[in-house]
């Protein structure tokens, strides 16, 4: 186990390495790989810069969620992008951490409001393959000096180099959360419900659709969040807008509006649960077409139906199931038999595909970083 | 700023090339007379020009396949073209250059409200893409201050800004997806109508590549619904410092406003003198726009007005109609037409933390003072993306290398704040030879290894982004590339 304590540090132990590594941040999302040398990153640790009035932070890659939470939640402000916590879903243990987050692009239901992880992210230091230490972007929110590697390295889940340091926005955290809610709708009337309350101007921050809520009945979320008086006021004109789906109750209880979210957020119904787990990113609108393709045990829509998450019988190929469709599928939980068999990645078209290679062969010559993680 | 010699040898083959390019398109879609090539001489980067090679104007994402194959095939350097509205000079072509315009792709291919987005051909204009939805109650939110004019190609070349970004953020933000033409003319498609990338995050490091990475013909961009209202407060103060501890505070309080614009008393009165819009004579001016219900406004008002009342303004002018709203506005939106009524200058696009405002105003006041040429500042301050106006005589011996190299020393500064180069414009040529002072030879390298895969060649608008030393091994193909 390498556990470097420097970005200098890191660089070494990268250009020392002499086989593969498995980049680990808090260890929630999976275990090392056979034959990889594990490289955590939990030493990479600590908030560097805080500036409320800028709506800036400035983060080691290990450093904890929990932390940085915790100090954005003491002035008020909150990551937006509402990342969500792997553990209950994969059964694993550890810290998650913000370098985590960012290597995975982990966003949650507001996603379809305020926008993803790498929506936020505004710089990034990292050593690549060869133990150099890049910088990309800064700690400013307009920033288009040289390409944007934040992007490209958000979501590249360590196989293009090794996050040390992150930069990211966040934003005011809301006065109070409004949630509408109506049973019984299926899948296709949630969808539609859905996809009109994300077309009005009412600012909707969550639109998703269990097909059991907790008390076994289909259930439709909506979330409004803001000042009182405005998530009144748009509760109010969403139920108009949306009358023919039915009668929509408002629950305002902070509690239980903040549970009801890390229930999606952390998709809670398929914890404890035997089964693999699949989500897929979808056109919104050919969500319960393609949710019913794939004959799974149970579907959470979020996103207003652009994301599914789906419990499927091990080793159904759910990707093959769904096909043709427009988007793409990521294989979440399964066991080894299944991973092997079935790539974790929606596979891209060739000229995609090379392109993606090539880049990880640029930055990562020796193909040392998270080896055959993404393709 | 120097560009290289162009290659004698393509100069030379111009008919061939020439008479290849006219075989693969329409016999108006290549350009070639030199009366008719200098219209596509610059960009609004007009201090330097340049004729290119030729010009084509593909009618189609398969002609503007065959043409990068054509030209990829005969070495050919290719320098995309919105709608020439850059101000880094990002479309500069050189003589041994084809430009290729996407002026004809200007189709909408589809729109979708149930989904909320809008398929484009990319030499659409910004404001028309709003045009095709706003019926309907929908708009795309980017909007560069060139909106009537600029091509979303060019926006997503240059990752473009607008006003009101601090709410709805820049083109990456609103890109969806593309269809790409790579210089050896591969068509490939990114993204699409659903969400996020299936791996690495290709559309991501697109967005903002400058057209050096492929040409964009087609776009995927998220539509909005338009909010029910907005209404904008103006305010004034004494000095620039409590302006920028009203916005932090503002800022910190939990309110998003859509827009926080700032304007300095040099702008402010050239803007007065020019639009009369009835703006104070203030130190520091600015402009908080909300958005919503009336009663939501109110709401959102009231606390930004509270805020601003505790910082003691000299002026504070809540917007109580339509007409009061565009008389806010007005000074702001003409501010660099009302500069160019009375000088030439220089539009910077330097970012800087919002906490380092006071400190870069009284420097640039100091350097603006060392070189005795007047800076006058209108920037968008909710993000801190400057655009100090640096004021010259074109026509004074060696006005504009002074103005050059003030521009130099305040995105120095604004770098050694914590802050960049550029916010919105794009580096271009412009601040090409800038780039060491924000990023590293290895940061560069990172980021030209990306170039590598997309344009093993270099032969994709080459001589812009990276200093000329830095890349010319690879434009050279002395470089192993990918």
């Amino acid at each position: 186990m390498l556990s470097p304590e420097s970005e200098t540090d890191l660089a070494e132990a990268v250009r020392a390495a002499k086989g593969p590594l498995a980049i680990r941040g808090g260890g929630t999302r999976r275990h090392a790989p056979e034959g990889c040398d594990p490289l955590e990153t939990r030493g990479l640790s600590g908030i560097r810069l805080y500036e409320p009035g800028a709506l800036t932070m400035v983060a080691g890659a290990g450093t904890p969620l929990a932390e940085i939470e915790a100090m954005l939640e003491a002035e008020g402000q909150r990551l937006a992008f509402e990342p969500m916590d792997h553990r209950g879903l994969l059964d694993t243990e550890g810290v998650p951490t913000i370098g985590g987050v960012v290597a995975g692009n982990v966003s949650g239901p507001r996603r379809i409001q305020v926008g993803a992880c790498r929506d936020f992210m505004l710089g990034v230091r990292f050593v690549d393959g060869t133990g150099a230490v890049v910088k990309n972007g800064g700690r400013v929110m307009k920033n288009v000096t040289g390409y944007d590697l934040v992007k490209l390295m958000t979501g590249s889940h360590g196989t293009l180099g090794v996050l040390s340091e992150v930069a990211f926005k966040v934003l005011p955290a809301t006065e109070m959360t409004g949630v509408l809610l109506l049973e019984g709708l299926d899948d296709d009337g949630a969808v539609k419900a859905l996809g009109a309350a994300l077309g009005s101007p009412f600012e909707v921050t969550g639109a998703a659709h269990l097909q059991k809520g907790t008390d076994g009945a289909p259930v439709t979320m909506i979330r409004l969040e803001g000042f009182e008086k405005s998530v009144a006021y748009r509760a109010g004109k969403l139920q108009e807008l949306l009358s023919a789906f039915g009668d929509f109750t408002v629950e305002t209880d902070p509690e239980r509006t903040t549970a009801g979210w890390r229930y999606i957020r952390d998709v809670v119904p398929f914890h404890n649960r035997e089964g693999d787990v699949w989500r897929f990113s979808v056109k919104p609108s050919d969500a319960p077409v393609i949710g019913a393709r794939l004959g799974a045990a149970e579907l959470i829509y979020d996103w207003g139906g652009g994301l599914i998450w789906a419990l499927s019988e091990r080793g159904a190929d759910l990707r093959a199931a769904a096909a043709p469709f427009e988007g793409h599928a990521t294989l979440v939980r399964a066991g080894a038999e299944t991973r092997a068999r079935l790539p974790v990645f929606q596979p891209e078209p060739a000229p995609l595909a090379a392109i993606s290679a090539r880049l990880r062969t640029r930055f990562d010559p020796r193909g040392i970083l998270n080896p055959g993680l993404m393709g | 700023m120097d560009m290289p010699a162009p290659d004698p040898a393509i100069l030379a083959r111009k008919a061939e090339i020439v008479e290849r390019l006219s075989a693969l398109l329409p016999s108006d879609a290549v350009i070639h007379d030199p009366t008719e090539t200098r219209a596509y001489e610059c960009d609004a980067l007009t201090a330097y020009r340049c004729p290119p090679l030729a010009v084509v104007l593909p009618g189609s994402t398969e002609e503007v396949s065959k043409v990068l194959a054509a030209c990829h095939a005969m070495g050919v350097p290719v320098v995309p073209r919105g709608s020439g509205t850059s101000l880094a000079g990002g479309a500069l072509p050189t003589a041994d250059s084809v430009i290729l315009g996407v002026a004809r792709l200007a189709e909408v291919l589809e729109t979708d409200y149930e989904n909320r987005f809008i398929r484009v051909q990319t030499g659409r204009t910004n404001l028309s893409v709003t045009g095709a939805v706003e019926e309907d109650g929908f708009f795309y939110a980017p909007d560069p201050s060139s909106q009537l004019a600029c091509a979303i190609a060019g926006n997503i070349a240059m990752n473009s800004g607008g006003a009101h970004c601090l709410k709805y953020g820049v083109t990456t933000n609103n890109l969806l997806g593309v269809t790409m033409v790579l210089m050896d003319g591969t068509v490939v498609e990114m993204g699409g109508a659903h969400l996020d990338a299936a791996g690495l995050d290709l559309l991501g490091v697109v967005c903002g590549s400058e057209g050096q990475l492929g040409v964009v013909t087609e776009a995927t961009l998220r539509i909005l619904r338009k909010p029910e209202g907005a209404r904008p407060v103006l305010m004034g103060f004494d000095s620039s410092e409590v302006a920028g501890a009203c916005v932090s505070d503002i800022i910190k309080a939990g309110v998003l406003p859509v827009a926080i614009e700032f304007m300095d008393r040099p702008c402010i009165r050239a803007c007065e003198d020019f639009a009369h819009a009835g703006y104070p004579d203030v130190e520091a001016l600015l402009i908080v726009e909300v958005e919503g219900s009336e009663a939501e406004i109110d709401a959102q008002l009231g606390m930004i007005m509270e805020i601003a009342r505790r910082h003691d303004p000299a002026e504070l002018r809540e917007s109580g109609s339509a007409e009061e709203s565009a008389a806010i506005w007005k000074g702001r939106k003409s501010a660099f037409g009302a500069m160019g009524q009375i000088n030439d200058y220089i539009c910077l696009d330097g970012t800087i933390p919002v906490s380092e405002l006071p400190r870069v105003l009284t420097g640039i006041g100091e350097m603006s003072r060392k070189y005795g040429l007047g800076v006058a500042n209108v920037f968008h301050a909710g993000d801190g993306n400057m655009h100090p106006l640096i004021l010259f005589d074109a026509n004074a011996p060696g006005d504009l290398e002074k103005a050059e190299a003030l521009g130099a020393d305040i995105l120095t500064l604004c770098v050694e704040v914590g802050g960049c180069l550029t916010g919105e414009h794009g580096v271009g040529v412009e601040k090409r030879d800038l780039m060491g002072t924000q990023y590293a030879p290895a940061d560069m390298e990172a980021q030209m290894r990306v170039k590598d895969v997309f344009d093993p060649r270099w032969l994709l608008n080459p001589l812009k982004v990276f200093p000329l030393e830095a890349s010319a091994s690879r434009r050279a193909g002395l470089q192993d590339a990918a």
